[in-house]
């Protein structure tokens, strides 16, 4: 009896020392994550590559408008803003220098398109060959509405199920 | 009439989509370069064996040759050496390489250890001249004439049936044209 006791004493205190060190350890992660936290809030906000954000605001907000438009083609279905491919890295030094040398967003997309294809682009610009990407949804919700219009019209000519029947029964 | 004409054209129209979309020999990542019938764009590059020699591909003008990007880090480009070697030996047109994204040891390496294809090897250190030709991976190869103009650009490991079929013709054709 007097064993079964202690023993009990032994877990409880075991337990209590397990619990003190839970505590610890989550105490010591929260604080570590209020301090990475604080650090992040000191550091400048995270800019799309090595080389910093770009001074001026206006030249800032430009560049990560543009990198968002233009596809890396190496991985095709990311942004060059969201890709770590070394091309992408090429491709957001070439469109920062363009921007900082003053170029128009237009010059520097026309810089793009000329040496890899309208396909680099996300937002293709409206044209005569865009056209059927451009109007395809408008096309296929035309489509719909005629095919519902033509439906309902069919339906409505039809007698009701519940209609009582004409005539002698 | 309409009620079995119209599913049945669609069903044929999505046949021939599926045919062309899901066709294994179809490489959805190799995009047609807009360089093709336009002037090759220009570069003065270092060599890769010899920083002090200068590779221009302006210097060229006037003959039909073959651009070859590729790096050591590719592996594809390892695949198709042997293709190149093969096509160097023939002795057709001067093939230059690109080399890409690369350290200049490790293609010193490579070159004398598989040999090399190659008239000159151009060192793009910073990736300019390949943004310029719109290259977007390794091995690339254009074909370009005697005016200097890209009359074609092959994505994938060059082979000895790809250089029959698509490069010799051309070659032909753009000396016929030319002389």
């Amino acid at each position: 009896m007097t064993a079964h006791r202690a023993a009990y004493a032994r877990a409880t205190r075991a337990f209590r020392r397990l619990k003190r060190t839970v505590a610890l350890a989550c105490a010591l992660a929260i604080a570590g994550d209020a301090a990475l936290a604080a650090s992040a809030a000191d550091a400048p906000p995270r800019s799309v590559d090595a080389y910093g954000q770009l001074q001026d605001p206006v030249l800032q907000s430009r560049f990560e408008h543009i990198v968002k438009d233009l596809r890396c083609l190496v991985c095709q279905n990311e942004s060059i803003a969201d890709s770590n491919v070394e091309l992408a890295a090429d491709l957001r030094r070439q469109v920062r220098e363009m921007l900082v040398a003053g170029q128009s967003d237009d010059a520097i997309f026309g810089f793009m398109t000329d040496r890899y294809g309208e396909f680099v682009r996300f937002n293709p610009p409206l044209e005569p060959k865009t056209l059927l990407i451009w109007g395809a949804p408008f096309i296929i919700l035309i489509l719909g509405a005629v095919i519902v219009v033509r439906v309902v019209r069919q339906r409505s000519r039809m007698p009701l199920d519940d209609e009582p029947s004409v005539g002698p029964s | 009439m309409w009620k079995f004409v119209l599913p049945a054209a669609a069903f044929v129209a999505l046949v021939v989509l599926f045919a062309f979309g899901l066709n294994p020999k179809r490489d959805i990542h190799a995009l047609p370069s807009p360089l093709i019938g336009k002037q090759a764009p220009l570069f003065d590059l270092g060599d890769v064996l010899d920083p002090t020699r200068i590779v221009s591909n302006g210097a060229l003008k006037g003959q039909v040759y073959v651009l070859n990007v590729w790096g050591t880090w590719c592996v594809a480009c390892r695949e198709e050496h042997e293709a190149l070697l093969e096509i160097a030996r023939a002795r057709v047109v001067p093939i230059i390489g690109l080399d890409y994204m690369d350290e200049r040891e490790k293609a010193k390496q490579w070159l004398t250890q598989l040999g090399n294809p190659y008239q000159a090897v151009a060192f793009d250190t910073d990736g300019r001249t390949a943004i310029d030709w719109g290259v977007y991976g390794a091995p690339e190869t254009f074909l370009v004439d005697g005016q200097g103009r890209v009359l074609y650009k092959f994505i994938s490991p060059m082979t000895p049936e790809v250089w029959q079929q698509e490069f010799l013709p051309r070659i032909q054709a753009a000396r016929k044209g030319g002389a």
